[in-house]
């Protein structure tokens, strides 16, 4: 299965992932409309400490510790690899957050959780950080 | 605190209404040009640090950015211009020499844009490259004058050392010290890839490195940086750097903030310690003093590579070229004025020595008179700016070109010409771990292959056009050239007619 990975050798901390990410869930056409004054809640962090960056979302884990600890049945790992979740079910126990090692599932704002699905349902069809990161620090392949 | 005047030479618009303060601006910008105010929430920007080096233009994701001169002016002056009043607004500030880098940016003559390129029509028909063989394949070094046989009739002459390149481009010298490891990685693994040369310049040749060798020129230069047997041996060919395009006369400076500790290690120099070349070689006070360096340097490497010597583009070039052709040299190499630098002092980049074309057709001209143009092979730099330049170069008479900015270019440069700070923005011309992380030579190395493989192609193209199919046939072929808006003297010295004779 083709994942997301982080190389923090190249990664330049400018959170350019970040936005695209917002960008690319926020169901809009155009990134100034969709983030203009908008505090972004993307699905995807870049971490910085003593000038290491590296950005970090969800794993897409073989044997995922959120599915499991899900209450209410809302996340789930379908057959293509990807972790996925459906906000209709979820109760916003937040069961998910405590359980994920890499801190890559977060409350959306909206009483339910969200986190990372590789861009595979929205519009960008494609993981839009990896698109937009300006220095190959994020790659889409398979290993 | 004292009146500052010099006044920023650009501004900054930011579209407010694309502007989704994303700070990317911000956290790209080394010069600390752009900030966000909390209170306004707002980003602003402060011109005066700005270089206009366009990394927050390229990496801003709402396209809310450009930079504009600024139309702020002085009193009109046709004589007393806004950049004489400046650089004297500035040396009385400072009392220090004016320091610049990259190529001359004056407006002389580009004799390339005022020649023309020939095709075929009607009586001998052009080659079609994508259905016919195009050869670009080219070999440089001393050629043999005669062909001996023995008895057997086998071939007695012995070949001496040859470079071979696929495409009659190399990357020229650019040491690693003035630029970042990872621009040179990418320089090293481009040419690998594409079957040429790139060039240590005088800075040694870090450990890492060594196993491209077979696609590195290794260069001494005056300092004598970085220069071993182990270096020596580790390329395919060896560089003598007498001069630069860009400074003549004058040897290089690498400011002490960019000799960190990798690149003290492999200069061989103390860290943080300017590194400054001689302006001579302190060995070299004659042809015969050349020779000896040529046959040293010959040597160490067992006769087994090219020795190169590279001269800037000065008055008497020619002549210089004559007695570098019979000093035991297989390559000389020509660095035109309008080459680039790292740091060189303003007026020398902009007013010491002559334009690449005048030179190239000078020194061929005079070796080919003189029955020693097979002696040597002509490799010349100095703003090579595109595949049209490179074909005019071996219309004229040239083996190959050298192209450095033009490579910088295309991994991002945007010849703000502020190399000399060691702030450089896209992470190619600064040691400063935080900046050279940004040139990933992944991304690099492809970049410079995509645009070597580019001009290649449009290089068989042109050649086509002509009706010739090998960079053989092509050189020196002056008459695949006319002038245009020249007079007779430049025709003369560049040996080709006007456009319509």
């Amino acid at each position: 299965m083709k994942r997301v990975y982080v190389n923090e050798k190249w990664c330049l901390g400018c959170r350019l992932c970040e936005y695209n990410c917002a960008f690319a869930n926020s169901g809009m056409d155009d990134m100034v409309k969709a983030l203009k004054d908008v505090e972004i809640n993307p699905r995807i962090k870049v971490e910085k400490a003593n000038g290491i960056s590296f950005a970090v979302q969800c794993r897409h884990c073989k044997d995922p510790l959120c599915v499991k600890v899900c209450i209410a049945g809302a996340l789930h790992l379908d057959e293509d690899g990807v972790i996925r979740i459906n906000q209709d079910k979820c109760v916003g126990c937040h069961s998910c957050v405590m359980a994920c090692p890499y801190g890559a599932i977060m409350p959306s704002g909206h009483g339910v959780m969200q986190k990372c699905e590789l861009c595979l349902q929205n519009s960008s069809k494609e993981p839009a950080c990896v698109k937009g990161c300006p220095n190959k620090a994020i790659v889409y392949e398979e290993r | 605190m004292a009146i500052n005047f010099v006044e920023p030479l650009y501004e900054i618009v930011r579209d407010q209404t694309r502007c989704i303060k994303c700070r990317v601006c911000e956290n790209q910008c080394a010069n600390e040009v752009h900030r966000y105010d909390k209170d306004l929430k707002v980003m602003l920007s402060d011109e005066t640090k700005c270089v206009n080096c366009h990394r927050c233009v390229a990496l801003c994701p709402t396209h809310a950015l450009k930079i504009v001169k600024s139309n702020n002016s002085f009193k009109e002056n046709a004589n007393w211009t806004q950049s004489s009043l400046l650089a004297i607004y500035q040396q009385a500030a400072t009392g220090g020499v004016l320091l610049s880098s990259m190529g001359n940016p004056e407006p002389q003559p580009v004799y390339w844009d005022k020649i023309l390129i020939n095709a075929s029509q009607v009586t001998n028909p052009p080659i079609d490259p994508l259905r016919e063989p195009m050869e670009t394949r080219t070999f440089l070094g001393a050629k043999p004058k005669d062909i001996e046989r023995d008895e057997n009739g086998e071939i007695k002459t012995k070949m001496p050392p040859q470079l071979e390149l696929s495409t009659p481009i190399m990357f020229s010298a650019m040491s690693y010290g003035s630029i970042s490891y990872n621009a040179h990685e990418s320089l090293a693994r481009a040419a690998t890839e594409l079957g040429i040369l790139y060039n240590t310049g005088e800075g040694g040749l870090h450990e890492d490195f060594y196993k491209y060798g077979a696609n590195t020129i290794v260069q001494v230069a005056s300092g004598r940086f970085g220069v071993s047997k182990d270096f020596l041996s580790a390329g395919a060919a060896i560089e003598i750097k007498m001069g630069q395009g860009a400074k003549p006369g004058i040897g290089g400076h690498l400011p002490g903030q960019k000799v960190v500790a990798d690149v003290s290690k492999t200069r061989m120099i103390p860290e943080g310690s300017d590194a400054i070349s001689p302006a001579p070689h302190h060995d070299i006070y004659s042809i015969e003093d050349l020779r000896q360096l040529v046959f040293s340097l010959k040597e160490a490497s067992d006769y087994k590579k090219p020795v190169i010597v590279k001269i800037a583009a000065v008055h008497n070039v020619a002549v210089i070229a004559s007695g570098v052709a019979r000093s035991g040299a297989d390559i000389i190499a020509i660095d035109g004025f309008r080459g680039g630098t790292g740091a060189a002092p303003t007026r020398i980049r902009d007013n010491v020595g002559i334009p690449i074309e005048l030179a190239l057709a000078a020194v061929d001209k005079r070796l080919r008179d003189e029955g020693i143009r097979d002696n040597v092979s002509i490799v010349v730099g100095g703003s090579i700016r595109s595949s049209a330049d490179v074909v005019k170069a071996i219309a004229l008479g040239a083996d190959a070109c050298y192209i450095a900015t033009g490579a910088l270019v295309a991994m991002g440069c945007h010849l703000c010409r502020s190399c000399h700070l060691g702030r450089c923005n896209w992470g190619i011309a600064t040691q400063r771990p935080d900046l050279t992380k940004r040139l990933n030579p992944e991304v690099g190395s492809q970049r410079l292959v995509n645009l070597i493989q580019a001009w290649t192609h449009e290089i068989k193209e042109m050649m086509g056009g002509m009706g010739i199919n090998s960079i053989e046939a092509l050189r020196g072929n002056r008459l695949m050239l006319r002038g245009i808006g020249l007079t007779e003297k430049e025709l003369e010295i560049l040996g080709i007619k006007h456009a319509g004779e």
